[in-house]
Order: C-alpha cells, then sequence, then structure tokens
C-alpha cells in the first residue's frame, strides 16, 4: 500500500483555529503520509504547524459556498477548527485525514519513519527488561526463580518471554497451570515486599467452568507461594470483579478459585485493610482492571517506583510487558463516532489515580503532571514505539525493538526534563497511603480542561516553583566554589 | 467558675470521624474557664475554646459509655466517649452554660491577656487606621469629603464615624436621605479608585413602598454621580435576586445594597428606586441570597461533608444541593462586575482589610449567617485561581476565620463602631492584628509577586467549575482528609534558604573582594587568608542552617503519614514548620556579625 493512494489532494490554503486563546494560524495546509502540516507562508515565521494524523479522534466537514469547515477532534481531547479556501479541497483533505487516521498496520506507522536527531536507533529498548526486576528480587529472597518457559511466547501469548516465578516450581508445572487460565496468564509475581517479605502476584481468571473444574499444578503453584513467604503466611485472592460477575463469569468458562482447593487463601471481593498476607489479582482477562491496581499498590508501597526511573520501569513492566493491550484499547478515545467494544480509558484511569496521588504527596513523586500528560499523549499517539501493539509478542513480530526509538529515550533527554519533572521531590521511604473521601478526589483539569481552560496564572506560579528550587540548586552548588576560586597567592 | 463541676475526667475516647476501622485516642479531659482540653496518651493536646462551640449533644449510652458530640464553629467536630454517664452529663451541662454567653463582658476577649503592656495594646490597635486608609485612596479630594454628620451616630447607629460623601452634598441633603433609607443607612463612599476616579458606594434599600420619592435621596444620588466627573453613568446594584424584590420589606435586613459607578456594563432592570427619577442611573440585580437562605446552605453544606462512608455521587448531590458553591460564584460574579479595576493584588494585604468589613459582621449569636465565611471562600477561590496575586496564604483566612468566632480579640466583637465605643473594647481587649503580624512568616504566599502587572487586576474565571469545595475549611480539623504533604510550607523555607544562601554568597563576595585590595597593598598575610576558609562566620551560618533547618524540616513536613493521630490541626503544621526555623534568627545573627 502506498500513502500516495490515500492523499487525495497536495494542498490547500486554509486557516486554523486552535482554541480561544491562541491566535489563528493561516497557510498553506498540507496532507502527508503521517501529518497535517500548516505551513505560515513566507511573510510569517518559518515554524510549521505539525499534527500526527494518528491523534485524531473523529472528524467532521462542513461545507457552505466555496469555502469549508473541518473540525478536528483529538485523542488528546484537543479541539481544532480548519477553515479551507474550496470546497473540492475541503472534501478531498477530509477523506485523506479519514483514511489515513484510521490505518490499522503497525509497521507503517509513524514510528517505524521517525529519525530524531540525537538519538540512536535500539537505544533505551533494554532499559528495562524483566531481568532487572528479577535481580531486584533475587537479592531479597530465594524463593523465586526468573522462567524462560514463555520464551516462544507459547505458554501465554500476553507475557513477556521471562516471567518470575516460585522456584519451586518446574516450567512443566507453569505450562499445565497456564492452559487452566483464561489467556494463559498464569500467577507471576508482581512485586515483592521486602520489609514484610510478602508478595503480590496477578493472574487471569481461572477455567473453572460450570463444572467447577481444577488444577492440581496451578494449587500447587499458589501453595509454593505461601511456602516460600514466612511460615505460616496467609494469602488473599482480590478479585477485582463483584462477586456477581465472578460467578456469572462461570457460565462462559471462567470463574473463581474454590475455597477448597487452595487452603491458606481467602477470596475477597472488596479492598482490604492493612495486614501482612500474600496477595494474588486479578479480574477476568488479567491486562485491566488488575494490572490498574498492581501498579497502583506498588507506587503507595515502593519508594524506587516513585522516582523517575522508577516509574518509567513500572509502566514498562507492570503495564507494557505485562500485556495490556495498548492498540486495541488506546485505538480511539472519547470523541470516536464508532466504537469498537475493545475500546477503554484503563490507561487514563490509571494515570489519573497517580495524578491524585501527587496531589496528595506533592513532595514524594519525582515526577510532575507533565510526564502524565506527556504518557497519555504517547500512549493514544506517539511518533515512538513504546506504546505500539498489544503484547510482547506482536512487538517481537513486528520489530518494534530494532525499528522505533522507544519513548523513555525521548524523553530521558536533557530538554524534556523540565516540562516533566517535579521540582520539588525528595525521597520519601514510607508508603504514601491516600485519602479516598470524595472530598479528597478532584477533576484533574491540567488533562481535562487542558485545551479549553488554560490555567495561566497557575502555570506561571509553576515557573516560579521551579525558579526557586533551581535557586536553590545553584546557590547551593556554587557557594564552596566561590570560595574555592579565590586566587592562590 | 460556678457552672464548671467537674474538672478532669479520664478514660475518655476521641473518635476519628472519618477512619474506617473506627481508631480512636484515649486521654484525659479537662475543663477549665476558656477551654476545653483534651490530652491524649502521647501527650497531644486538643484545644476548643468554648466560644467555638455551635452545638453540644449528648448520645444514647453505649456499652464502651456516654458519647457527646461537640460541633464548633470553626467546622471542627469532635466525638468524645466518656466512660461514666454522671461526667458525661456533668461537662454537657458546664459546656451549655460556657458556650452561650448573655454578656459581652463576659466573652474571652475582656478576659485574655497576653501579657502586653497598654502603650503595645493602643499600638495594636492603630495598626489598622481608617483614615490612613481612605489617604491611601486619595481622599479627601475635591469631589469628596469627610462629613461629620454621624459624629454622635445620630444619623446612623450602625456606621462609623468618619464618612466620606460628595463634596456638594449639604447636611440637610444626608439627614433627608437617612431617614428615607432602611436604619438610617444612606449611600457613601466605600472605595475610591483614585485613577479611574470612580466610587463605590453602599446604602441599605429605601423604606418606603414603589411610588414613594425621596428628593433629598435623589440629590444626594445626583451628588455621587458629579462626584465621578469621568463617568457618564453611575449604577445601582441590588445584591438581592429579583423574585425578592417582591416581597421586600418582609425581609428588612439584607447584605447590603451597593451603588456602583463606572461600570461600563448596559444593566437593564427596574428597582424600587424609580428609574425616572434618578436621571444617569442604571439599575442591576445580581441575585444574592439573604442570609437566612445563606445560612441554611452553609448547614446543607455541613450536614454532606459531615456523612461517614460517603459515596462520590452522595458528595456531589449533595454538594449540588446544598446550592452553597452556587452562592459563592453569584457573590464572585457580582464582586467581578464591581471590580474588574478593584480588586487590587493589595486590598486585602496585611493590615489593610477588614477595618471596613466589620460591619458586615454580625457578632450577635442568634444573628449568625456566613457572609463572612463567605467572603474568605470568596478570595480563596480567586488565591487558588491567581497563586501569585496575593500576599497571603490559605493559612492566613483560616486563622482570621478561627477569630472571628473566638471572641478572643476585640476585633470582631460588637455590631458597628457605636457599640465597639460603648464596649470600650479599644481599652479593654486585644487586636488581632499585631498577633497575625508577629507570625506572618508563617501567613505569607511565597509565590506571591508584587511587580506582575498581569495581577494588578484579576479577572477572575467564574465558570462552574473553577468553583471547588474548599476541603480546608470545612475539613480542616479531619487530617486524614488532606494531603500529607504541604507543597506552600515547602517552598516558603526554600525561599528563605534562598535569600539566607545569596546573602552568605554576597558576604563571601565582598570578603574576597576586602582581601584582593589588602593583597595588591601587599599586607596579605597567611591569616588574613584563613579566615576567608570555611571558618568564616558566613559559612558557619550557613553550614549550620543545612544542618538545622533543611534536615528537622523536612523531617516534619515528610514523614507524614495516612495513619497519624485522629485529630491534628491543620495550622498546626504551620507551627512545627515554623518551630524550625532558627535560619532567620541565625541569620541575622550571623549578619550582624559580619557588619559590625
Amino acid at each position: 500500500m502506498e500513502f500516495s493512494e490515500l492523499i487525495r489532494t497536495g494542498q490547500a490554503q486554509a486557516e486554523l483555529l486552535r482554541g480561544p486563546e491562541m491566535p489563528p494560524l493561516r497557510g498553506t495546509l498540507c496532507v502527508t503520509g503521517h501529518h497535517l502540516l500548516l505551513s505560515p507562508g513566507p511573510q510569517a515565521t518559518p515554524d510549521l504547524w505539525l499534527l500526527l494524523l494518528r491523534s485524531v479522534d473523529s472528524i467532521e466537514k462542513r461545507v457552505a459556498g466555496d469555502a469549508g469547515t473541518i473540525t478536528l477532534r483529538c485523542k488528546d481531547l484537543r479541539v481544532l477548527q480548519l477553515d479551507i479556501e474550496g470546497v473540492e479541497a475541503t472534501l478531498d483533505i477530509a477523506r485523506s485525514i479519514e483514511a489515513l487516521s484510521s490505518l490499522e498496520s503497525v509497521i507503517t506507522s509513524f514510528p517505524f519513519f521517525y529519525r530524531p536527531k540525537g538519538l540512536r536507533l535500539g537505544e533505551s529498548w533494554h532499559f528495562h527488561p524483566p531481568e532487572r526486576y528479577y535481580k531486584r528480587v533475587a537479592r531479597e529472597t530465594r524463593a523465586w526463580r526468573l522462567s524462560e518457559a514463555n520464551e516462544d511466547f507459547s505458554l501465554c501469548p500476553s507475557y513477556p518471554r521471562a516471567v518470575i516465578v516460585p522456584r519451586t516450581v518446574d516450567d512443566d508445572a507453569l505450562a499445565r497451570s497456564a492452559r487452566f487460565r483464561q489467556g494463559g496468564r498464569f500467577p507471576v509475581l508482581s512485586y515483592y515486599h521486602a520489609p514484610s517479605g510478602t508478595v503480590l502476584l496477578r493472574s487471569s481468571q481461572p477455567l473453572t467452568g460450570p463444572q467447577k473444574r481444577r488444577c492440581a499444578e496451578d494449587e500447587e503453584l499458589l501453595q509454593a507461594v505461601l511456602a516460600g513467604a514466612r511460615p505460616g503466611a496467609r494469602g488473599f485472592i482480590v478479585d477485582t470483579r463483584s462477586a456477581q460477575a465472578a460467578k456469572q463469569a462461570r457460565m462462559t468458562g471462567g470463574g473463581t478459585e474454590a475455597k477448597s482447593a487452595y487452603p491458606g487463601w481467602k477470596r475477597l471481593h472488596r479492598p482490604l485493610e492493612r495486614e501482612g498476607a500474600c496477595i494474588l489479582v486479578h479480574g477476568a482477562e488479567g491486562t485491566d482492571s488488575t494490572l490498574l491496581v498492581t501498579s497502583l499498590a506498588q507506587l503507595i508501597l515502593d519508594p524506587l517506583s516513585r522516582t523517575m526511573a522508577g516509574f518509567q520501569e513500572l509502566i514498562e513492566r507492570e503495564w507494557i510487558q505485562a500485556g495490556h493491550p495498548f492498540q486495541l484499547r488506546c485505538a480511539h478515545s472519547a470523541f470516536s463516532h464508532t466504537r469498537p467494544k475493545h475500546e477503554a480509558p484503563i490507561f487514563l484511569l490509571f494515570l489519573d489515580c497517580v495524578w491524585q496521588l501527587g496531589r496528595q504527596f506533592p513532595l514524594s513523586l519525582e515526577f510532575g503532571e507533565g510526564m502524565l500528560l506527556a504518557l497519555f499523549d504517547h500512549s493514544y499517539a506517539s511518533p515512538f514505539g513504546t506504546f505500539l501493539c498489544n503484547s510482547e509478542k506482536e512487538r517481537c513480530l513486528c520489530e518494534v525493538r530494532t525499528r522505533t526509538h522507544s519513548l523513555w529515550s525521548g524523553l530521558n533527554q536533557p530538554k524534556e526534563q523540565r516540562k516533566l519533572r517535579n521540582p520539588l521531590y525528595a525521597p520519601n521511604p514510607l508508603a504514601i497511603w491516600p485519602s479516598v473521601e470524595p472530598q479528597s478526589l478532584r477533576l484533574w483539569q491540567g488533562l481535562f480542561l487542558r485545551w479549553t481552560h488554560p490555567p495561566e496564572p497557575s502555570e506561571v506560579a509553576w515557573e516560579k516553583v521551579w525558579q526557586i528550587a533551581t535557586d536553590q540548586e545553584k546557590t547551593e552548588g556554587s557557594q564552596p566554589t566561590d570560595s574555592a576560586s579565590e586566587p592562590q597567592p | 467558675m460556678e457552672h464548671i463541676r467537674t474538672t478532669k475526667v479520664e478514660q475518655v475516647k476521641l473518635l476519628d470521624r472519618f477512619s474506617t476501622s473506627n481508631k480512636s485516642l484515649t486521654g484525659t479531659l479537662y475543663l477549665t474557664a476558656t477551654h476545653l482540653l483534651f490530652i491524649d496518651s502521647h501527650q497531644k493536646e486538643t484545644w476548643i475554646l468554648h466560644h467555638h462551640i455551635a452545638l453540644v449533644e449528648k448520645l444514647a449510652l453505649t456499652t464502651s459509655g456516654c458519647p457527646l458530640v461537640i460541633q464548633c464553629k470553626n467546622f471542627r467536630i469532635v466525638h468524645f466517649i466518656v466512660p461514666r454517664e454522671r461526667d458525661c452529663h456533668d461537662i454537657y451541662n458546664s459546656l451549655l452554660q460556657l458556650s452561650k454567653q448573655a454578656k459581652y463582658e463576659d466573652l474571652y476577649a475582656f478576659s485574655y491577656n497576653p501579657k502586653q503592656n497598654d502603650s503595645e495594646r493602643l499600638r495594636g490597635w492603630q495598626l489598622v487606621d481608617l483614615t490612613e486608609e481612605y489617604k491611601r485612596m486619595g481622599l479627601p479630594n475635591s469631589n469628596w469629603q469627610l462629613s461629620d454628620a454621624n459624629r454622635d451616630y445620630k444619623i446612623c447607629e450602625t456606621y462609623p464615624r468618619e464618612l466620606y460623601v460628595p463634596r456638594i452634598a449639604s447636611k440637610p441633603i444626608i439627614v433627608g436621605s437617612s431617614k428615607f433609607r432602611s436604619k438610617g443607612r444612606f449611600p457613601v463612599l466605600s472605595y475610591y479608585h483614585q485613577n479611574k476616579e470612580a466610587a463605590i458606594c453602599r446604602c441599605s434599600q429605601p423604606l418606603s413602598g414603589f411610588s414613594a420619592r425621596c428628593l433629598e435621596d435623589e440629590h444626594l444620588l445626583q451628588a455621587i454621580s458629579k462626584a465621578n466627573p469621568a463617568n457618564r453613568y453611575m449604577y445601582v446594584m441590588d445584591t438581592r435576586p429579583r423574585h425578592r424584590m417582591q416581597s421586600w420589606w418582609a425581609t428588612q435586613k439584607d447584605i447590603g445594597r451597593i451603588i456602583l459607578n463606572a461600570m461600563a456594563n448596559r444593566a437593564a432592570g427596574k428597582g424600587y428606586e424609580n428609574e425616572d427619577n434618578y436621571s444617569n442611573i442604571r439599575f442591576q440585580f445580581v441575585g444574592i441570597e439573604n442570609i437566612h437562605v445563606m445560612r441554611s446552605s452553609l448547614q446543607k453544606l455541613l450536614e454532606v461533608s459531615g456523612s461517614r462512608g460517603l459515596s462520590v455521587s452522595d458528595f456531589y448531590s449533595g454538594l449540588e444541593g446544598a446550592g452553597w458553591l452556587r452562592h459563592i460564584k453569584a457573590v464572585t460574579d457580582a464582586a467581578i462586575f464591581l471590580a474588574k479595576v478593584l480588586i487590587e493584588k493589595d486590598w486585602i494585604s496585611f493590615g489593610h482589610k477588614y477595618s471596613d468589613r466589620c460591619g458586615h459582621l454580625d457578632g450577635d449569636p442568634k444573628e449568625v449567617s456566613p457572609v463572612f465565611t463567605q467572603f474568605l471562600e470568596c478570595v480563596w477561590h480567586l488565591t487558588e485561581q491567581f497563586p501569585q496575586a496575593f500576599e497571603f496564604n490559605e493559612a492566613f483566612l483560616l486563622q482570621i476565620h478561627e477569630h472571628i468566632h473566638s471572641c478572643q480579640f476585640g476585633n470582631f466583637i460588637g455590631n458597628c463602631q457605636k457599640e465597639r465605643e460603648e464596649l470600650k473594647l479599644k481599652e479593654k481587649t486585644y487586636s488581632l492584628w499585631p498577633f497575625l503580624l508577629h507570625d506572618q512568616k508563617k501567613y505569607f504566599n511565597p509565590l506571591y509577586s508584587s511587580t506582575s502587572q498581569k495581577l494588578a487586576v484579576l479577572e477572575p474565571n467564574t465558570v462552574s467549575f473553577n468553583f471547588k469545595f474548599w476541603r480546608n475549611m470545612y475539613h480542616q480539623f479531619d487530617r486524614t482528609l488532606h494531603p500529607r504533604q504541604s507543597v506552600f510550607n515547602i517552598i516558603m523555607n526554600m525561599n528563605e534558604q534562598n535569600k539566607q544562601l545569596q546573602k552568605d554568597v554576597k558576604d563571601l563576595e565582598s570578603q574576597i573582594k576586602q582581601h584582593k585590595n589588602k593583597q595588591t597593598d601587599g599586607v596579605l598575610t597567611k591569616e588574613l587568608l584563613n579566615s576567608v576558609r570555611p571558618e568564616s562566620p558566613a559559612l558557619k551560618t550557613s553550614l549550620c542552617l543545612k544542618e538545622q533547618t533543611l534536615l528537622p524540616v523536612k523531617d516534619a513536613l515528610r514523614t507524614v503519614e495516612g495513619s497519624s493521630p485522629a485529630d491534628n490541626r491543620y495550622s498546626e503544621y504551620a507551627d512545627e514548620f515554623s518551630k524550625a526555623e532558627p535560619a532567620v534568627v541565625s541569620s541575622e545573627y550571623g549578619v550582624a556579625r559580619m557588619t559590625c
């Protein structure tokens, strides 16, 4: 397929309206394979206005007289209006945008063509491999091992090649357990809580079905988890569904762990007060609400995951490699007219929760709102390959790692830091328990009202906070050098 | 004190009303002449001023004891469980008596003694000077003058002695107008904008029916109009909603009527000042409800926020039902109509602000209305929208709110200047402002920018989603609901440190310069050089500053966790913080040593 087949017209004269606070732009509009360009013409600045076509969520066209108007609603919730000269041009451009913004092929998407200066291909892709997290766990306990049973993705197509499992459970048992769980997602380690010696596991629902089937290896696997923790340790199975929904799932082949088959484990459908126990989390497929819960729990408990690098690692490990189907969930956003049932703002839900956490603990997260906004934008449309595809298996098939740039290498460039970091960060070794009373939760204005309601005074204030924080670093740093720079006689 | 039967009860439990696991603290309850004091087993003290108590309730006996619920005017709600019913009954009865004082002289302010001498006390009262305030506005001038008409409170009891009126308005006109207006509150100047030569005046509603006229009143409004030569129209703004106009005589007391000049807003509508009789005057209704509506709205709001195990939808539908934020929006909208040029950033800066606002306050407990709380909340919403425009921070607003009800200082006692003079407040009580000034560091907004031109005139956006629930006011004492770390405190601290470090750098640079000069003079010795080394006093201060302030402050602020004791006042954050602030003292010391 050639992009040129989809591009109906080369260019047209147009005016772009970007919202109440921004001045309109006039110039030549141009559609390319991946972008919409507006070039302001020779008299104005040579700056191009650029929009990734992938970020267009819905498109609306109107023609009147010899001009037309295209309204673009973007996945980042921005609304743009293009006033275009010429009816034909308007219709052609609209059709081109429609066709190009909904291309499904991964390997023709922009990340496969994006070659920014200063970044090398293949960089940062091995920044957060599962092996790295395993090393952290292995430092603390000998009860776990890194298994490569899923090397060829045959056990579980949505798991990465390597997963962390109880040391005493062999790969054959894992394969059996995988067959007993939906999508092959057998229980694996998500987080090891060193202070209490307990673990957080995740999986998908067991395929008990109406006959209440059992699987010896699956039961042994969970037994081994308890045996590997403290003696006498207990476990909780947190089902993210309601008890009712879990029961209904049995009719379609799913279900829940039977109490009698898993001694030592107790099933729950509600949140849990603090207790030193092991926890297995699953919903139905184990790729959505399960990941939401496990990753948030880690942010609350683990000081490392609240650093810039740790947070990236958490997203890489608990979302991308854990098989959250980004391609399906983020194909469209709130404005789309056609909504396949696979789309859902699960990742946005996670980001909003993190934002609420950041508001309640403004000094404890190394990253700021800018980081969360960037992740939201990139998960829906990005020049980087990090959020492409639905699983590691698909990413391997598409050679994402060798043919696209990693978002992390893009974000970790020094010039991006001021946007992404929290100037007030100070490491907090404690768990951060947020308040979940309705009085404590707020609308995330920075995201939901980002384009309609620019928070200008607060941005200026934030700039001032940065200035105060960097001033401090500067003066603190400059002092010894000042006295040291005294010329010696 | 004849009301106190039991002064001390042991083994009392204090419940945390928002804890999910029914956490409680056990301790001892003490009753003093002015306060109720609870000391828990960690020696943490909870003080409740009797004047703050709005409602005491004794609930049905339970197995663990007798529950006693105390609701305070500063939105604190405490839930005690007293082991023996008789103790509970005694405390209940004592609190009922102690929290309701019949006479002004029984108020805490008249017994409060902060160990100041008389001249200090007097200086405190002189901190806020109305004449100075008018001078700041550029008054008197060729159009406005000070009138002595109300010198003996003969014309209007509830107005102060000093009033500014148009120069051309004679005394008979003023007297005539005052007879036409409710409670004699004839139109007087409230705010004057020097650059625009525009004035805000205020008055009460006219007393007669729709048909009546008062020539003097019409003359006075004409005079006001003429006193604003730069503006063609004068606007009369009625703060009530239109539907209340039909029965205006039923509600004799209102928030006030504001006559506004200089607004380029073409307002339609007919007030009962018959428009035909007042030329060049335009009328505007802004729809602020009366104090009774406001009071029940706040009650509903507190019912909602006080419920335990609230779901998100309960909270938001309750918030909507209470209508409180709607009233806040109406007031702010009105203020914007008034303002545009008006609300200058320093209008409400230290010591300048409430002097004339005191008149708005109903000190009488039976007439309590949340008008002032509302004013504070409107200011808070402005600070939220314009984080750099106000010199003070949220803690300042909360502290003022605290003392409106505390009756600890004389400022908010009495209903008008006349009454306050009769009470001899200035001789018998202390003023709040010097105490706030003394602690001003706590109340400074570290992001305040006095230079930003953009912030000279605030243009608040009153779209609905800008109005938020003020958690720090209505849940000030429910610590579990708050953000666990305070950005303000940490920025304030950083600012202090920056200043100190910059000072150090400057001092060192000047030392280096001195030594260089000496070096060229050829008198440099080894000892002199040594003195610039780290042993120099300036460096020492900054080093000790790092150790003393940085570490403990960060610890104090950052080791906050959700599992903290049930009751911890928001402002105590600031206390903890300010304690760890020897930086300033030591820096001054260091500098003093440097310069002498």
